[in-house]
């Protein structure tokens, strides 16, 4: 029987999963041919002695997060609240927080 | 008639039924595509981020030493760099002067750090990409090449005039695009700083397992001082995008309720129409059996065409148009946020999640109304 809306499910289905197979593949190649690009970064970092992605530049603690400690965000006067819009998706590096309860022990 | 031929008139009736319906299941699967579409881009995005900073950052210092002095960090002075050395275990001790630097004329902060190759080259600097945009505006993309001077402002408020002799490769601009490399005498000259002194020291050490108990004993032996592992900075950036992703899912959360309120409403309350079909379908004869596994076909049809398109689209979403949607979230205030593509790190294990928690709920909760439908007697339900 030709045409049946079962040969068009079956067919779309197939060629989504096809897609999504794609993808993967796509993803193996693109990973393996940016992985020199990804070394080059990796060898940056090595040789200037960086610690910090450089994804928010607007306040130190949020540039150097890694770097950065409790009171930084603070520190500008009494009840000074923190201002910036990346401080609120930047969350308090784990070690900056580990060290504060072991501190209160 | 095969189990095969018998599946193929069963799918051929359910999609007959879904099209007889299609202004409200093609409104379906639209909605249930684009929660899909959000739930996998924020997946993808949060996972290919975090593979690749641990890639470029798995060669960050090992040991990084900050002193802190009335809870601020503050300049180390090199004299603890003899008595650090001496530790058991520590191979190196480098000091490196950084600091920041606000440009008034671009309005952005850079990133100003010694370099050991520039040291008898004073005048001289090195600069990541997003600096030399620093004279651009919106209407003309002036460029600051190579041989071109840009002012520093210095302590004293005088102005040193700096020769750009490099720029530092666009492919790094995820941990460069701010940098600005200068020698020792310059970024004295900016800030002032004595020269015995530096901002954190870095440490290279024999043995990785040794780190925590070298920290340990420089803390010890410094009380004033913070040591900071690799492993801290690798976490760091962990959460930071941990966080980043639930902040996202938080702020979409409404949509999510939303659909999951409108898909649950399709799924489970079946409309006087379709409980007079199943009672049709019983008095000419269908099996129960047969009824609930037309339900399962439309259940599946409409979640896993909602899953395939949503998972597809969001891939497109961030790896090719370099996550347009989520840019200006991502962004903030920052001037000179680097321009990066993400490599296309993607985990079938979080797929696998997302097709559990959107397929499978959805298919068993279209087929367990039907089912208690498909059990009451066809007379009763085609009167009702």
């Amino acid at each position: 029987m030709p045409g049946r809306k079962s040969d068009l499910f079956f067919g779309c289905l197939l060629a989504g999963m096809l897609l999504a197979g794609l993808m993967f593949i796509d993803a193996g190649v693109r990973e393996h041919l940016d992985m020199p690009l990804l070394n080059q970064r990796a060898e940056i970092v090595r040789v200037l002695g960086l610690t910090d992605l450089c994804l928010f530049t607007e306040a130190r603690y949020t540039r150097h997060p890694s770097m950065a400690d409790l009171g930084t965000p603070f520190q500008d006067h009494p009840v000074s609240l923190e201002h910036f819009p990346s401080g609120a998706i930047v969350p308090v590096p784990p070690h900056l927080k580990q060290r504060t309860r072991n501190e209160r022990q | 008639m095969s189990a095969i031929e018998k599946q193929r008139h069963i799918i051929d009736f359910m999609l007959s039924c879904l099209w007889r319906r299609k202004g409200k299941n093609l409104s379906l699967v639209v909605v249930y595509t684009f929660v899909i579409f959000l739930l996998a881009s924020v997946m993808f995005f949060a996972h290919a981020i975090k593979k690749e900073a641990g890639l470029i950052l798995r060669d960050a210092p090992e040991i990084m030493v900050q002193r802190l002095v009335a809870g601020r960090q503050t300049f180390i002075p090199e004299s603890y760099i003899d008595a650090i050395r001496k530790i058991r275990g520590v191979q190196s001790v480098t000091p490196r002067l950084w600091g920041y630097y606000y440009d008034g004329q671009s309005g952005a902060n850079y990133t100003l750090m010694v370099n050991a190759d520039l040291k008898d080259r004073p005048g001289e600097i090195l600069i990541g990409k997003g600096v030399t945009l620093r004279r651009a505006t919106a209407e003309d993309k002036i460029i600051t090449k190579k041989n071109d001077s840009i002012p520093f402002k210095t302590y004293d408020g005088s102005y040193l005039m700096l020769k750009v002799k490099g720029i530092l490769p666009a492919a790094s601009e995820l941990v460069t695009s701010d940098l600005v490399l200068v020698s020792e005498a310059d970024f004295g000259k900016i800030f002032s700083i004595s020269r015995d002194q530096a901002t954190d020291l870095v440490l290279q050490v024999r043995n990785e397992k040794e780190l925590s108990t070298i920290a340990a004993k420089i803390a010890q032996l410094y009380p004033d001082t913070r040591p900071i592992l690799r492993n801290e900075i690798l976490r760091t950036y962990d959460a930071v995008f941990d966080w980043r992703a639930g902040v996202i899912i938080v702020i979409l959360s409404g949509a999510f309720f939303a659909f999951i309120i409108l898909a649950w409403d399709k799924a489970t309350g079946l409309s006087a129409e379709e409980k007079r079909e199943i009672g049709v379908l019983k008095a000419i004869g269908w099996e129960t059996s047969d009824i609930l596994l037309m339900k399962f076909w439309e259940g599946a049809a409409v979640s896993l065409s909602a899953f395939l398109m949503g998972i597809l689209s969001a891939y497109l979403h961030i790896f090719f148009t370099a996550s347009a949607l989520f840019a200006p979230v991502l962004k903030g205030w920052s001037v000179l946020y680097p321009d990066f593509r993400l490599t296309p790190f993607i985990s079938p294990y979080e797929i696998a999640i997302l097709f559990f928690l959107t397929v499978i709920p959805y298919t068993v909760a279209t087929i367990v109304p039907s089912w208690r439908s498909a059990t009451i007697d066809p007379d009763s339900v085609m009167r009702t």
